[in-house]
C-alpha cells in the first residue's frame, strides 16, 4: 500500500543516465563475433582428427593464436552482456538481482581469463 | 521473478451462455471476459450468440448490442466509434485493437474478446491505465521552448521538419502496444513501453522544441528505454498502423549519435 503520487512512483529515482553503453558494446561485439565465429567453426571443422600436437602446431601457425584469444575474449564479454539482460528482465528482488549481477560479471571474467591462460599455456608449451 | 502463471484466484473460469433467438440464421459467437473484482469470484468467458444480421460490421457494434439487448452488466469503454479517441482497446481474437475499427468478418471462427492483457482490470473489458497515463505525463508531451513564440505568429516548421512528425503523431494512446510487449509485461513499473517512448520521441522529433537534450537524459536508462529488445508485437499489433519499434529504435540511434 502506498500513498506515492503515480507521477511520483513512474519517476521513481529517475533515470539512470547509462545504457548507451552497455548496449553499443553489445553491438560491437556482435558484429566482431560475426566472421571471428564463423572463422572458429571453419577452423574447428578443419581441425576435426588432428591429435594435440597438430593442434598446437596450428595455434602456433601465425594469426591463429591471436584470433582465439581475441574470439573467446569477445565471446565472453557478449556472454556477460547478454545473460545481464536477460537477469534484469527476469529477477526482480533486489539483493538476487545484484548477487546474480555480480556472479554474472565474476564467471564471465573466470572463463574469459582462464580459457587465454589455457591457450597461452598449449602454445607456448608452459 | 518473472510470474508466469496465473494466481488462483485469477483462473478464468466457464461462464454463462446467451442463446441467439430463434429464427437467427448467421449465427457468430462472442466470448467475452468478465471480471468484477467487488464480487470476489474468479473471471470467467461468458458466451454471447449475436445474429450478425441484426448487427453493425465492427466488434464494437456487437458489443454495444450485447449491452443494449442482452446483457447490461457487460462493462467496456468506448466512444468515438471510428479509431480516432483510443478507449475500446482490448485484446479481439488474439490481438491488441481497437474494437470500433475491427471488423467481425476478419474473425475466423468464434470471437474471443479479452481486455488489454497484464493490466490489472477494473471491470470486464475495462483495464487499470493510471500507471501508463503517469508514464505518458513523465516523459513530458507538451512543447518545450525558451525562445518566445513569434508575436501573432505560430512557431514555423519547414516542410521537411513537419514530415518528421508523420508516423508519431497520429498515434490515439490506446496502449495496445505498451500491453503486447513482453519487456512491458515483466518491467512495467521501470521500462516507459513502446507507446510513451512513441510519445517520446514525436517530441525528440519536433524541430520547435528545444529540450531535446533534456529529454534524452531523462530516456538514459537501463530500463526506461533499453529495455526494449526489438520484439515488434507493438508495431504487429498497432490498430493505427504504426511503427513505435522504429520510433524506439530512433531514440537508441539519437543516444549513440550524441556521444
Amino acid at each position: 500500500m502506498t500513498l506515492r503520487s503515480d507521477l511520483g512512483r513512474v519517476r521513481g529515482l529517475g533515470s539512470a543516465k547509462e545504457g548507451v553503453g552497455h548496449w553499443w558494446a553489445q553491438r560491437l561485439t556482435a558484429i566482431a563475433l560475426v566472421p571471428l565465429g564463423l572463422w572458429f567453426v571453419f577452423s574447428a571443422v578443419s581441425l576435426a582428427g588432428v591429435d594435440l600436437a597438430g593442434f598446437i602446431d596450428w595455434l602456433d601457425a601465425p594469426g591463429n593464436l591471436l584470433l582465439m584469444i581475441l574470439f573467446v575474449g569477445v565471446l565472453f564479454y557478449h556472454m556477460q552482456l547478454g545473460i545481464q539482460v536477460v537477469i534484469e528482465d527476469y529477477v526482480h528482488g533486489e539483493s538476487t538481482k545484484t548477487v546474480a549481477l555480480i556472479l554474472n560479471k565474476f564467471v564471465a571474467l573466470f572463463c574469459g581469463v582462464s580459457s587465454i591462460v589455457a591457450l597461452l599455456r598449449v602454445a607456448f608449451g608452459g | 521473478m518473472a510470474e508466469f502463471t496465473l494466481p488462483a484466484n485469477s483462473r478464468v473460469m466457464k461462464g454463462k451462455t446467451f442463446k441467439a433467438p430463434a429464427g437467427a440464421t448467421r449465427i457468430k459467437k462472442f466470448k467475452v471476459y468478465r471480471y468484477d473484482p467487488d464480487s470476489g469470484e474468479n473471471p470467467r468467458v461468458d458466451i454471447y450468440e449475436i445474429d450478425l444480421d441484426q448487427c453493425g460490421p465492427m466488434v464494437l457494434d456487437a458489443l454495444i448490442k450485447i449491452k443494449n439487448e442482452i446483457d447490461s452488466t457487460l462493462t467496456f469503454r468506448r466512444s468515438c466509434r471510428e479509431g480516432v479517441c483510443g478507449s475500446c482497446a482490448m485484446n479481439i481474437d488474439g490481438t491488441n485493437t481497437l474494437a470500433c475499427i475491427k471488423d467481425i468478418a476478419d474473425i475466423r471462427g468464434d470471437a474471443a474478446i479479452y481486455p488489454l492483457p497484464h493490466m490489472g482490470v477494473i471491470k470486464d473489458l475495462v483495464p487499470d491505465l493510471t500507471q501508463a497515463y503517469a508514464q505518458y505525463t513523465s516523459i513530458k508531451p507538451w512543447l518545450q521552448a525558451d525562445t518566445p513564440a513569434p508575436p501573432n505568429k505560430e512557431r514555423l516548421q519547414s516542410p521537411d521538419e513537419r514530415a518528421e512528425l508523420d508516423g508519431l503523431w497520429e498515434c490515439v494512446l490506446c496502449f495496445s502496444c505498451s500491453t503486447s510487449c513482453p519487456s512491458y509485461w515483466w518491467n512495467s513499473d521501470r521500462y516507459l513501453g513502446p507507446a510513451a517512448l512513441l510519445q517520446a520521441y514525436r517530441w525528440i522529433a519536433d524541430s520547435r522544441d528545444e529540450y531535446t537534450g533534456e529529454r534524452l537524459d531523462d530516456l538514459e536508462d537501463p530500463f526506461r528505454l533499453y529495455r526494449c529488445h526489438t520484439i515488434m508485437n507493438c508495431t504487429n499489433t498497432c490498430p493505427k498502423g504504426l511503427n513505435p519499434a522504429k520510433a524506439i529504435g530512433k531514440i537508441k540511434q539519437k543516444m549513440v549519435e550524441r556521444r
